[in-house]
Parts: structure tokens; C-alpha cells; sequence
């Protein structure tokens, strides 16, 4: 059975959309990373798919169910974490993930014990009875993700959870998550591409509402027209490329995206001049900007972007 | 039923219990306001008019408390984002609404405490009398809580509840004669008092006391008057709230 499945989802606000027929699918489990602009309509879509935002056209289920005539059901299966959720203030963490368990059904003596569990998690358990208001402005992010992991969803949203978290932080968070997504879908929204690419089974990419590419890394790669990845310093290159793109850098690097053949070609040539370079598969980074940098042709881009 | 009373529960700590831990002056500032009223308004009176201030009192703190509800969930809203994290959650809009109105009710009850005691010191009401301001207090209460909880799904921001807050507490707390009787207010001015449905129901609650004679004709109206404006507001708070955002 799916985990999400959107066909034809838009959103208008008046005369703009903010998602523009997006159709996608994804199964019941792992951890699907949706990645975009600023204003590319990841928060418009978690939201829909969470059941926080109706849709003006189109229609999603989750976990078979519809996100707006099965509402009340599915809201049993699933947690989300908004954007810009913050931890109340006259609250301590543990309060706040006792409330939350609470809202989500238990009785405050399972929830108790669950609170505990789950702060001890995201690494809380010295902060657990002091006010929000006196934590750093990651471990406040870090206590209503200990409230939406612990509430044992099927399927978890969580939009930028790792926003504004330190380094060590965010890989606890990720191990978390890596956890969890064994019996569970993860839906996430990140501008970290790095988190995309080490964590998700499957990524989106949105852009101005219109979802550009859905699958795994492997399955994009393949949607973009180059797989290789060269970065030379442009003043000791002697030769140009026949196929690729290219973009010199403020650094004086040269990012050269180009097919395997190219690659090759160009590799040869560099190691005979005794030019420094170095060669790689295109990463998310470079495919990120392939995409939403420049609109894919209108004979690449299929109608209306079905994954 | 059992994780409907957890869901309800859930509101009552984070809206009251919590809160009141967090910032106690909460409490404080909830006591002294009816109490004040009265005060002020039994020292002008020479007296005369402290037992009716009492009762009035009775109709601000339940207007007025129920109608809170709006600028606190507005307050969770649009600064924690508070709704959406429960929207998505198996709580429903009544359960928490139902919740919020009674850690509202919490908050009043120090106040109300006080009140009762005045009330058996100044006020000698038959059993029947009670009864009838017990209704009309009930009725106020859950239209002031259910229109507050549509206004705050409405507002985007704390600027606008506030704008709120303002116009309901002129229209429903201060215009209205509560701490007075009607017949106080010159008779022109009189009709703006009858714009607000507070004025009713403080006129059913004088009128059950003995300080405001009226026929029974216009008692009944009265009645009808702030049931119907009672189920139009929930009409609309049902069909126009913004639970789940549009
Ligand atoms: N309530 C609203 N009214 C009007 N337009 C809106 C509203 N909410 C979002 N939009 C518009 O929808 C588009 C998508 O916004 P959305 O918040 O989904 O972007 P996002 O991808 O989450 O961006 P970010 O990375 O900055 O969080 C934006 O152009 C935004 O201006
Ligand atoms: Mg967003």
C-alpha cells in the first residue's frame, strides 16, 4: 500500500500557486526529503498532506486514507511538526510532551512515562523541568520534536526539523529519524541537501509549486542530462567542453557537469596537461541546481510532472 | 470517551494548570479585576446598589473570562503554532474547545469563590432565582467561549486579537448595564445598550433578584433574544472557524 500519494494537488491563493498539480508517490515507509526555494511550496504541500491546509484542487491519501474526507481518521496515524512551531513558553519540555501525548490520547501517566523516554532522546533529560522560554533556541526545536517522535504515528511530517540545530545535534536528530523510519514514514522538508542525500530513501524537488523530480537519488540522477561532476581551477584548464554545462565559481573553480563519455575525454586530457581536478557523480548539490536553477525544457518536462 | 476526557485534560493543563505554575501573577490579576468593580461601584452608590453590583459582577466574570479564550488561543496560534500541531492530531476542534473553555473556567474560579461569599452575605436570592442566573451565566459563558474560539481561528497574528478583544469586551462587558439597572441610563442612550445581548441577560438576572421589574412579555423576549443571537453566533462559528486552515 502507498504511504502518500498526491494526484493533481494545487494550491491557489488568488491568482498564485502555490502548488501547481503535483503528482507523486511514496511507499509506506522510509524517509521521503522534500527540497525547494525559499516560497517553492514545501510547507504549503506538508501542510495539505498533514490535513492542517485543504487543498483548493486535486486530490492525496495517506496511508490510503483521503486527506480531506477521511480527515478525522487519519489524523489518528499521523504527527507533524510546523515550520514554525515553537515550544509554549510558561512550559518545560516535559510538560509540553506530556500535553502533546495527551492531545493525542494517552492518559497523563502513559504520557509521563513516554515524555521521559522521548526527551532523554533528543538529549534533553538535564533541561526536562526548566521553562522553555530559558532554553536555546535549538533544544526549544528539539523538545516538540520529542513530542511528535514520541507519539508512536505511523507518519511522521516534520517541515525544517533540523533548522537552526547545531552539527552534533542534527546528526543525533538524524539517527533518530533513521530509527524510526523502519516501521515508519518520515515526511521531512530541509534546505540541508547533505540531510536529503544521507538520510532520505526518496527525494523531492519542488520548484514555484510544480514538483520537478520525485524518486531516489539514482532515479534523479538519471532525469538530469549529465552524470558526472568535474571541478577544475579555470586558469590552468587548456581545453573547452564539447557537451555539458559549466559555471566558474567566485573561487576561480570550474564546476563542469557533463556526460560519462565527456567525462572520460576531459579527465584524459587534464591528467596529460598535469591540470589538478577532481572528478565525481553529479551530487544532489549539482542536480539541485541543474533543476531549479534553469526550467527543464518543455520537451524534458513531462506534462504535469507525474512521479 | 476515556482519551476524549485525556484530550480535554490536555487543554486544562497547558491553558491553566501550566500557566498558572509558569506565571502565577496570572492568578493575581484575574482576582482583583471584577472585585474592583463592585468596590467602586458600591462606594458611588452610597451602598444602595452593592448587591446588584455583585450579581453583576457574576455576568463580567463569566463574559469576560469566556471571551479570554480568544486572545489565549489566538496567542497559541500565531506565535506557537500551537492549532496546527493539534489539527493534525486525533484532537477535534470541540474536544478542544471544550477543553479551553474549562481551563478558562479554572482561571476564574479564585474570583468566583469570592463572589459566592459575597453573595451570601448581600444577596438574598430565592432558590428559583439562582437557578434562573445559574442558566443565563451558563448560556453566556458557552456563547462567549464558542464565538471567542471561531474569532482566534480567524486571526494570522496578536495584533488583530487584540483588536478583538477590544471590540468584544466594549460590546459585551462594558456597554451593557450590569452593575446598574437599565432604567440608570438616559433614554437615548438607552437603545445603544440594547445592541449588545449582555444587556438581556443581566436585565433576566435583575429581573430574578427583584431589582428590574418587567413584564412577562418582555422577559420572554428577552430570553428568546439572547438564545437566538446565542445559536446564530454558533452557526456561524461552525461553519466559518478555520480549524483546519482554508
Ligand atoms: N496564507 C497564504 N496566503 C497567500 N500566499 C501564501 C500563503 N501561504 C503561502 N503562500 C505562498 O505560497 C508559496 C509557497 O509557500 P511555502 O510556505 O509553501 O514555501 P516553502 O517552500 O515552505 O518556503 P520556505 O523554504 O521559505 O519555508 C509562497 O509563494 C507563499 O508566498
Ligand atoms: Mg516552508
Amino acid at each position: 500500500m502507498d504511504g502518500i500519494s498526491c494526484s493533481r494537488l494545487s494550491k491557489s491563493y488568488g491568482r498564485s500557486k502555490a502548488l501547481d498539480r503535483v503528482s507523486f508517490s511514496i511507499p509506506h515507509n522510509g524517509i521521503f526529503a522534500l527540497i525547494g526555494r525559499n516560497g517553492a511550496g514545501k510547507t504549503t504541500l506538508t501542510r495539505i498532506l498533514a490535513t492542517e491546509l485543504m487543498p483548493s484542487s486535486g486530490s492525496a491519501t495517506v496511508d490510503g486514507l483521503d486527506v480531506v474526507k477521511d480527515a478525522v481518521e487519519l489524523r489518528e496515524e499521523i504527527a507533524a511538526l510546523p515550520q514554525e512551531a515553537r515550544a509554549i513558553s510558561w512550559m518545560t519540555p516535559r510538560q509540553t510532551v506530556i500535553s502533546y501525548l495527551m492531545y493525542r490520547g494517552l492518559g497523563y501517566g502513559e504520557a509521563k512515562v513516554a515524555s521521559d523516554e522521548a526527551i532523554s532522546h533528543v538529549g534533553l533529560e538535564g533541561h526536562a523541568n526548566v521553562l522553555n522560554s530559558k532554553l536555546s533556541g535549538g533544544q526549544k526545536r528539539k523538545v516538540l520534536l520529542a513530542s511528535v517522535l514520541a507519539s508512536g504515528a505511523r507518519i511522521i511530517f516534520v517541515d525544517e526539523p533540523t533548522t537552526g540545530l547545531d552539527p552534533i545535534s542534527r546528526s543525533e536528530i538524524w539517527s533518530i529519524l533513521v530509527r524510526l523510519k523502519k516501521e515508519r514514514l518520515i515526511f521531512l522538508t530541509t534546505h540541508y541537501l547533505e540531510e536529503a542525500e544521507k538520510l532520505a530513501d526518496k527525494i523531492g524537488i519542488l520548484d514555484n509549486g510544480k514538483l520537478k523530480a520525485a524518486g531516489s537519488l539514482d532515479e534523479i540522477r538519471k532525469l538530469v542530462k549529465y552524470q558526472y561532476s568535474i571541478r577544475v581551477l579555470q586558469k590552468d584548464r587548456k581545453t573547452g567542453i564539447k557537451e555539458g554545462e559549466e559555471i566558474v565559481g567566485e573561487d576561480g573553480y570550474a564546476q563542469i557537469m557533463t556526460t560519462e563519455k565527456e567525462a572520460y575525454g576531459l579527465s584524459t586530457g587534464f591528467i596529460k596537461d598535469r591540470v589538478k581536478f577532481s572528478i565525481n557523480q553529479v551530487s544532489l548539490d549539482d542536480i539541485f541546481y541543474y533543476i531549479v536553477k534553469k526550467p527543464l525544457n518543455a520537451e524534458e518536462e513531462k506534462e504535469e510532472g507525474e512521479w | 470517551m476515556g482519551r476524549r476526557i485525556n484530550q480535554i485534560n490536555a487543554s486544562i493543563l497547558v491553558n491553566a494548570v501550566y500557566a498558572m505554575q509558569g506565571y502565577p501573577a496570572m492568578l493575581i490579576s484575574n482576582l482583583l479585576s471584577p472585585l474592583s468593580i463592585i468596590i467602586i461601584v458600591s462606594f458611588v452608590s452610597h451602598g444602595m446598589l452593592t448587591s446588584i453590583a455583585i450579581a453583576g459582577a457574576f455576568m463580567t466574570l463569566f463574559v469576560g473570562g469566556g471571551l479570554s479564550i480568544q486572545a489565549d488561543l489566538a496567542h497559541l496560534k500565531n506565535d506557537f503554532k500551537f492549532q496546527d500541531m493539534i489539527v493534525s492530531s486525533p484532537t477535534g476542534a470541540l474536544a478542544y474547545l471544550v477543553g479551553m473553555a474549562l481551563s478558562e473556567l479554572i482561571f476564574i474560579l479564585p474570583s468566583l469563590t469570592v463572589l459566592i461569599i459575597l453573595a451570601f452575605l448581600f444577596l438574598h436570592a430565592s432558590l428559583s432565582a439562582m437557578l434562573v442566573i445559574v442558566v443565563v451565566l451558563a448560556l453566556m459563558y458557552t456563547f462567549a467561549t464558542v464565538f471567542g474560539f471561531f474569532l482566534s481561528t480567524i486571526t494570522t497574528d496578536v495584533l488583530q486579537s487584540w483588536a478583538f478583544s477590544g471590540i468584544l469586551s466594549i460590546l459585551l462587558t462594558t456597554i451593557p448595564p450590569v452593575y446598574y439597572p437599565i432604567t440608570y441610563i438616559p433614554l437615548p442612550y438607552r437603545y445603544v445598550a440594547y445592541i449588545s445581548p449582555t444587556t438581556y441577560a443581566a436585565g433576566i438576572v435583575q429581573n430574578a433578584l427583584g431589582f428590574l421589574p418587567l413584564p412577562p412579555t418582555t422577559l420572554a423576549a428577552y430570553w428568546v433574544i439572547i438564545i437566538a443571537v446565542a445559536l446564530a453566533l454558533f452557526a456561524v462559528a461552525i461553519k466559518k472557524n478555520k480549524w483546519r486552515d482554508a
